[in-house]
């Protein structure tokens, strides 16, 4: 493809064609503000916040404006600031304005848009607001649509990223809202509780339902015992709630913090991640030796399970029966750590510090528990955790680095990459290589199913037997391949599905990544790397060397795949209905 | 309309014949709409599985288009001008007083059926304002005491 040549505010850039006016400008350090613009995912020209004057007409909205030879282009003229002024204006009239209380608040597009505009009345259109109750009634996902813009972002991360597709524009002019079909509730609607809708939103129309008060209560209850655990992807993205580079590794600081709010305990998700290898690689020898339902996918996104359930329900018996990491933790907290401890499990509180809106869901599940006590007491978002943080006046960045305690503390490098695309299926290559062949394998990097590509694959040659294999995430990407499986274009032994597009790094709990900084870092990618060299660097590497997790088979647990584990670790699927309501 | 087995007959029916075209929604809900009188729920959620697309696309376009109904009319449709003159003359006073009546909003039916109340524009009748349809029958110079004399005469 040919270059091509404009006048950007007197700047000469030259950009591949097809190049959109908003990039080229980036490209000679002009910025142009955007509202409803999230790369890759919704380029629409809704909202019209980012008009520039290219000679034409009228305004231009630059995100979905060409670039053209020759074109002359200026983005900061009395006019194009007058009418972005404007645009903001009128979205204020019908916003509620609580900027006090929202939970989005600094961290807001339209916050900050207003600001760098210069909008010196809110009120300017003060009239009519549409109001709307709020929806809570999903176990992880608030929508208060007081706050909404209509952008669209959600719509597009939940259509499109998605293929779920459960809310969208409904009615139309001033009465529009973004909804449900029959403005439902989401609990009553198939959505996967991913959160990618909260990860796409500009403003505070989208949050997680918040636990927080239910974890600061039992930090506050002398008779509760409180054990936290904190999955992989959190220590690679905690940081940047503390003005932290994208990609910092937190694991020390995140511990001490933990410490400091108050639990008793605070364990790692890794842990229960290198139970889950041993589970999982097992199940899926298993499954291989004895003519068991092929390919196996694994279990570990509630997002991707949910999906599975209601959109894909011919795979359920290809999901593999492990819990997720963090409901096998929970469940050895309350059986083989209470018994250790001599603790009466009733005592016991879980808290689960997860990237994932989802894991609120699964922790509610019925079959998540082990007779009376559920595995999982409470779940917090990464965002919530840094919330609890702040109110408790932890000067984070000044923590010094603390390790995780005994009994559920260590993990290997395999457990950590579990939080990127495509680190489940490495970790259980690592381990069914050397339990199948009994021999120790010479390169741990399996880099075929590394990257942020949607959908990868690789075939491995295990002792004289190839298997192959398929990584996909984000449920769009899963749906696709799952199709292909169907129609028989492919044969696989084993997949790794996530929820989220990058895998949990980029998980809908995760620190909100405003539309600007998106044009320039991939949190998919960033925060990836800070898991992968942490498992460069870890001294143990594989599941199955954890000494923690070997000694709890050896004391506890029994056999790999045993009763016990059977019990503990195992979990089951049941179809969901795609339309939960229906009127005759 | 449909034969007894299958409800959904024509709408199945329906939706094959738009199934492959480009922008073949809107044909679909307009003829369902035809067929079965509204868009309901289930009719919706047929529409977005046989075309292939999702329940929020088909009720976002359906509550878009303004010609689109969510729920089937009543046996008898009430319609109350709100042309300039009849409203000048008071027709508001008599839509709220219909709406209190019937214990329904406006643009809805009665959970019995009997009753749609709808607002339309001028019916051409404004030498009559205040002007009331109900079905074909036209009431001129309603006041909202009349309401309740016009409508028992067809309730059954």
């Amino acid at each position: 493809m040919s270059d091509i040549t404009l006048t950007i505010d007197n700047v000469r850039v030259t950009v591949p064609q097809g190049t959109t006016v908003l990039e080229a400008a980036r490209k000679a350090h002009i910025h142009i503000p955007t509202l409803c613009f999230l790369k890759d995912l919704n380029e629409i020209g809704a909202c019209r916040v980012c008009v520039v004057d290219a000679g034409g007409r009228t305004l231009q909205p630059s995100c979905v404006l060409e670039a053209a030879d020759n074109m002359v282009v200026k983005t900061n003229t009395a006019k194009v600031r007058e009418a972005r002024r404007v645009l903001v204006e009128l979205i204020l009239s019908n916003h509620d304005k609580r900027c006090l209380s929202c939970v989005r608040s600094r961290n807001c597009e339209l916050q900050k848009l207003s600001l760098e505009l210069g909008i010196a009345e809110e009120n300017e259109f003060a009239g009519l607001r549409n109001e709307y109750q709020v929806d809570d009634l999903s176990p992880s996902i608030v929508r208060d649509n007081n706050k909404c813009i209509l952008c669209r972002r959600c719509v597009s991360a939940c259509q499109n990223q998605q293929a779920v597709g459960v809310i969208g524009p409904v009615n139309r002019g001033f009465a529009t809202s973004v909804e449900s079909a029959w403005k439902l509730p989401l609990a009553a609607t198939a959505c996967i509780a991913c959160g990618q809708c909260i990860a796409a939103c500009p403003v505070g129309a989208l949050r997680e339902k918040e636990e927080r008060p239910l974890v600061w209560q039992l930090l506050n209850n002398p008779d509760k015992h409180v054990v936290v655990q904190t999955a992989p992807a959190v220590r690679a993205a905690l940081g940047e709630e503390f003005g932290l580079p994208m990609g910092t590794n937190v694991t020390g600081k995140l511990v001490a913090a933990l410490r400091r709010l108050g639990f008793d305990r605070v364990f790692d998700t890794d842990f229960g991640a290198d139970l889950t290898i041993m589970e999982e690689s097992g199940e899926l020898i298993q499954r291989m030796q004895t003519g068991g339902v092929l390919p196996m996918i694994t279990s570990c996104s509630p997002g991707w399970v949910s999906f599975c359930e209601t959109y894909y329900p011919e795979f359920i018996p290809n999901l593999s029966t492990c819990k997720s990491p963090h409901e096998m933790t929970g469940a050895m907290v309350k059986s083989y750590y209470a018994k250790a401890k001599r603790i009466k499990p009733e005592r016991i509180a879980v808290v689960s510090v997860m990237p994932c809106t989802a894991k609120k869901y699964e922790a509610d599940r019925p079959e998540l528990s082990n007779g009376a006590y559920a595995d999982v007491d409470a779940v917090i978002t990464t965002r919530e955790l840094a919330r609890m943080i702040k109110e408790a006046g932890i000067d984070f960045c000044s923590l010094p680095d603390e390790a995780f305690d005994d009994m559920m503390g260590e993990s290997t490098g395999a457990a950590t990459i579990f939080g990127a695309t495509g680190g489940v299926m490495e970790a259980a290559l690592r381990t069914a290589y050397e339990t199948l062949t009994g021999e120790e394998l010479a390169k741990l990097d399996f880099e075929a199913v590394r990257g942020v590509a949607g959908v990868k694959e690789a075939s491995i040659d295990i002792g004289g037997t190839t298997v192959n294999v398929a990584v996909a995430s984000g449920t769009a990407n899963a749906a696709k391949l799952l199709d292909r499986v169907k129609a028989g274009e492919k044969s696989y032994h084993f997949i790794e599905i996530m929820g989220c597009p990058g895998g949990c790094v980029n998980g809908g709990g995760q620190p909100i990544v405003p539309a600007p900084l998106r044009m320039e870092m991939d949190p998919r990618v960033e925060r990836a790397k800070a898991l992968y060299s942490a498992d460069a660097n870890a001294p143990l590497r594989k599941s199955h060397q954890n000494p923690e997790v070997l000694k709890a088979y050896r004391d506890f647990l029994g056999e790999k795949g045993g009763h016990r584990a059977h019990t503990l670790l195992h979990t089951s699927y049941q179809a969901r209905p795609k339309y939960k309501t229906v009127q005759g | 309309m449909c034969d007894c087995q299958n409800a959904y007959a024509e709408l199945d029916a329906i939706i094959l014949r738009h199934k492959d075209e480009p922008g073949g929604l809107m044909p679909v809900m307009q003829e369902a709409q035809n067929a079965y009188g509204a868009l309901t729920m289930d009719i919706q959620q047929r529409i977005a599985d046989g075309m292939g697309t999702t329940l929020s696309e088909v009720y976002g376009v359906a509550t878009f288009y303004a010609q689109f109904a969510l729920e089937k009319k009543g046996k008898h449709v009430i319609s109350v001008c709100m042309g300039t003159a009849c409203y000048v003359k008071g027709a508001q006073a008599v839509l709220d007083k219909l709406a209190e009546y019937l214990e329904i909003p406006v643009g809805s039916t009665t959970s019995d059926g009997q009753f749609t109340l709808q607002a339309t524009r001028c019916l051409g009748a404004c030498g009559l304002a205040p002007v009331m349809t109900v079905n074909d029958e036209v009431f001129g110079r309603v006041t909202p005491d009349q309401v309740a004399g016009i409508l028992d005469k067809f309730q059954d």
